[in-house]
């Protein structure tokens, strides 16, 4: 059977229900075992303006949202308007003909008119429950299974809102599921069923993963799009006993991650970029008390208070470059839902070993879309390794040196509370005791002596980071570069040009800082025509690879316009740059919402 | 500034018996000018850990950045030197990790007041049990004189050579409203006294502050010892600490009479870490990593 790829769009304003359609959709995709990924375009409004979610529907693991939109569903007439061009040649648009004097006019595509009114036998003035309807006429099309909608209205509204409102939405569901039998066609690729799904959202994955890293104090201060970490956190506190605070700003946050750090927890704090901004000075002191720490940067269009509802790869240089001085940290950038899942377990056993800040370089389009996954394929329990703590009653002759010279820059570390081994950590640099050398009229051995200590660990970090994967035919014509949130639609874009005779292989970057130059320029070395593709202006990446391995990209594609890329963005800058061609290709967003 | 003689700790001891301020000290020599009221302060908090009886490595000494905040370094406990403005945050992080180490915070009133505005206030808000300890000196040391949250109006410093115009906080007032439970001044000249308003805030269950009078002698020619010592008066014997109005009647007092000691004092509110259930099974920092299976299961459960 041929993969079964659909593509569902909800248009209507905020207030409309809509994520209530997106979230039942996953759900009931999931149910049926039809993988899911979700991209909500969304504007920083309560109430008022315009959402329009998209729900790509696989019958194969999927991680970006296509190209195409085979079904739109209008909830208002904006909406319609609005999306009609968007509809693929073959595919429906789902409105409610109360609103709409005029019939739109496409001839290649399903015009479906609802009356609600006559749907809901007029109970519903308000129309609150037309999502619901209309979500009943969509299932129909595509053949999802009328029980399974039930059970998940049953599911969403009962515990929440009662008995008559469920049996309401019940009703009204049932009537547009078949008022689509009797008068829609169906679509030919039609639902399957599989064993089914879980679904979730970036932020709760990667919150999941910090809790099954051990985490057991995380704090923050609510900034979109990384709230939704602290929502989870916050929800599965007490089943989890973890210690869940939020703060008068960021840099309390970062500051209480320390303490709790440096007390013993594993501590892990999320924001965005300007939240970032505001943990700078704090990331570094981590850096020099050798506190292990994770950060999670959850990327907006910047600068300042930017787009706060848009997506964008911006950041990176803010991290490369956060606190002043050099130290010791890491940085890495899941490549997708699940990905960060694992990255935040992975990135806690390289803090602990190497007693520095690492961060976490999500984006909006990854932790706040959706996406499914197979239940048993998580691992609750990753290996959780410490490093060199000292935690015991463990006796010394009390000669213990907090940071004494190692050879490999890193010493035994000593939690507070832990007899015999009393310390002080300053963020005054220090000598191998923890007394300060900052004031003792600047003493140039014990600095440089402490210096190379700490950036010693580096080379042990570099050395312990897997090198960015090459994907794709080893004999390609050019070479996509990305890194983190992008890795799925640069692959699907790479794999679309293979098959249209333009031979595109993929390197992908996880682990972003340190590099080892070595192991990073033998993948390099085996690029062809070179195409870096990011969401950003300036090309932070490309700088970045160009800096620490002396590689130069011939190619750019770039996208700063706050929506993420599609494959064929990809696949048009790709063509674009064919043949040799050197430039920066910006691709043209059609959606706009 | 005088040399320091000695800069590296003596070792760690291990208590025998009673500890005693000797046991608290950790061998460092002070930076401070001689003559600084900061002296004063760290024996105060030797004598008063002393008292508390408890092991070195069962207190965390946390400070931000100023000449007061180098004192961890003096006192033979586990120390945090951490940024300026920022020691309330790391020491609430530290005691919500680790609730049954005794943590106390110091720094100066620049570093608390200033800076830390913002932390000062919420740390009383959520009446985190800490001690928090400020060596207020009315001005900015370690920068060389600059006006100072605290510095009074018509100062003249480095960075108001005309005089400041700029109203100076009450920490005590500003404590009793934002939601400290323990709120207290002392001197650095009468030392005893600390040492017991110090005691008695480590013993307290809540935010305590203690604003403590300590001279600058090198950049604070107004503040001085000469001038706070005929001002300093007890409170009254019969004030009524739990009286909150009470409280600010005497914490809005200045001038020639300038009260120290014990202003206010909640015993009933519960402090966050009281409040907190998941410290149920005991510190946050002993407690086991990860999730079992059966957690995994039922969060899974949850998303399908």
């Amino acid at each position: 059977m041929a993969n079964y790829d659909f593509v569902v769009a909800v248009g209507g304003a905020p207030g409309q229900g809509i994520d209530t359609v997106g979230k039942s959709m996953s759900q009931i995709c999931a149910r049926h075992g039809l993988h899911v990924f979700t991209y909500s375009a969304y504007q920083s409004l309560i109430r008022g303006g315009h959402t329009f979610l998209t729900i790509r529907i696989s019958s194969e693991p999927v991680a970006n949202h296509g190209d195409k939109i085979d079904l739109v569903i209008a909830l208002d007439r904006n909406s319609l308007e609005k999306h009609l061009p968007h509809v693929a040649p073959g595919g429906a648009i789902i409105y409610n003909s109360d609103d709409v004097k005029q019939a739109p006019e496409r001839e290649d595509i399903q015009l479906c008119p609802i009356s609600y009114k006559e749907l809901s036998d007029n109970t519903d003035r308000k129309k609150l429950m037309l999502n619901i309807c209309m979500f009943g006429v969509a299932l129909n099309m595509v053949g999802g299974d009328l029980a399974v909608l039930e059970d998940i209205i049953t599911l969403t509204f009962l515990k929440r809102k009662g008995q008559a409102i469920t049996d309401a939405n019940l009703a009204v569901a049932r009537a547009g599921y078949n008022h689509a039998a009797a008068h829609f066609n169906p679509f030919e690729a039609q639902f399957t069923k599989q064993e089914p799904l879980a679904f979730v959202d970036g932020n709760s994955a990667m919150a999941m993963g910090g809790a099954a890293a051990g985490v057991k104090f995380y704090c923050a201060y609510p900034m979109s799009p990384s709230t939704g970490v602290l929502k989870w956190m916050a929800d599965n506190a007490r089943d989890l006993s973890i210690m869940v605070r939020q703060c008068e700003d960021e840099i309390s946050v970062i500051n209480m991650v320390i303490g709790a750090a440096h007390a013993g927890c594993r501590a892990m704090c999320a924001t965005s970029g300007g939240g970032f901004a505001l943990m700078t000075e704090a990331i570094g002191s981590a850096g020099m008390m050798e506190i292990p720490i994770v950060v999670i940067n959850v990327q907006r269009g910047g600068p300042s208070t930017g787009l706060p509802t848009k997506t964008e790869q911006g950041d990176l240089w803010q991290l490369l470059g956060a606190s002043q001085g050099d130290f010791p940290k890491i940085i890495v950038s899941p490549t997708s839902i699940m990905d960060g899942f694992d990255t935040i377990p992975e990135l806690f056993n390289l803090v602990d070993k190497f007693q520095c800040p690492g961060m976490v370089l999500s984006d909006l389009t990854l932790s706040m879309g959706f996406t499914t996954f197979a239940p048993e394929s998580v691992n609750w329990q990753p290996k959780i390794d410490r490093g060199e703590l000292i935690t015991g009653a463990a006796q010394t002759n009390g000669d213990y040196l907090r940071y004494q010279i190692t050879d490999s820059g890193i010493s035994p570390r000593a939690i507070p509370g832990t007899p015999g081994h009393v310390h002080v950590v300053a963020t005054d640099d220090h000598d191998e005791d923890g007394g300060l050398i900052s004031d003792e009229f600047t003493n140039p051995h014990k600095r440089r002596d402490i210096m190379d200590k700490r950036q010693r660990k580096m080379e042990g970090i570099a050395a312990q980071l897997p090198p960015p994967t090459l994907e794709g035919p080893e004999d390609a014509e050019i070479t996509l570069i990305g890194w983190g949130s992008t890795h799925s639609v640069i692959g699907e874009a790479a794999q679309q040009l293979t098959e249209a005779g333009m031979p595109t292989n993929h390197i992908h970057f996880k682990w972003l800082y340190p590099i080892d130059e070595d192991a990073v320029n033998a993948v390099l070395d085996k690029a062809a025509h070179a195409v870096v593709v990011e969401c950003n202006y300036t090309g932070q990446f490309a700088r970045f690879l160009r800096g620490e391995t002396g590689f130069k990209a011939a190619g750019h594609i770039r996208k700063y316009d706050g929506e993420p890329f599609m494959p064929h963005h990809i696949v048009e800058g790709a063509q674009e740059l064919f043949g040799g061609k050197v430039g920066v290709y910006v691709p043209y967003q059609e959606i706009v919402v | 500034m005088a040399r320091r003689e000695r800069r590296t700790r003596v070792k760690e001891r291990p208590v025998v018996g009673a500890p005693t301020a000797r046991d608290f000290a950790s061998g460092v020599s002070p930076d401070w000018c001689p003559g600084c009221g900061d002296f004063g302060v760290l024996s105060s908090l030797q004598n008063a850990y002393a008292k508390l009886g408890r092991g070195n490595h069962e207190h965390l000494t946390v400070s931000g950045i100023g000449c007061s905040s180098n004192l961890p370094g003096y006192v033979q406990t586990y120390g945090m030197h951490t940024l300026h403005g920022r020691a309330l945050a790391v020491a609430t992080g530290a005691k919500m990790a680790n609730h049954e180490m005794n943590v106390v915070v110091t720094g100066g009133d620049g570093d608390g007041y200033g800076i830390g505005g913002n932390h000062f206030v919420h740390t009383m808000r959520k009446n985190v049990d800490l001690l928090y300890i400020v060596m207020n000196n009315q001005i900015y040391g370690l920068t060389v004189g600059q006006t100072s949250p605290t510095s009074l109006m018509g100062m003249k410093t480095y960075s108001t050579p005309f005089g400041n115009i700029e109203e100076p906080i009450n920490p005590i007032a500003l404590a009793i409203v934002a939601g400290a439970t323990y709120v207290a001044r002392g001197f650095s000249g009468n030392p005893r006294q600390l040492a017991d308003l110090m005691y008695n805030g480590m013993q307290h269950k809540g935010f305590a502050l203690i604003d403590v009078f300590s001279p600058c002698v090198t950049f604070n020619k107004d503040n001085t010892f000469d001038f706070f010592k005929p001002r300093v008066q007890e409170l009254p014997e019969d004030h009524d600490v739990s009286d909150k109005g009470v409280a600010l009647e005497q914490a809005v007092k200045w001038g020639d009479e300038i009260p120290i000691g014990l202003f206010y004092q909640d015993t009933e509110r519960s402090s966050l870490e009281q409040m907190e259930p998941v410290l149920e099974n005991g510190p946050m920092a002993h407690q086991p990593l990860g999730i079992s299976k059966e957690q995994g299961e039922a969060i899974i459960r949850r998303l399908m």
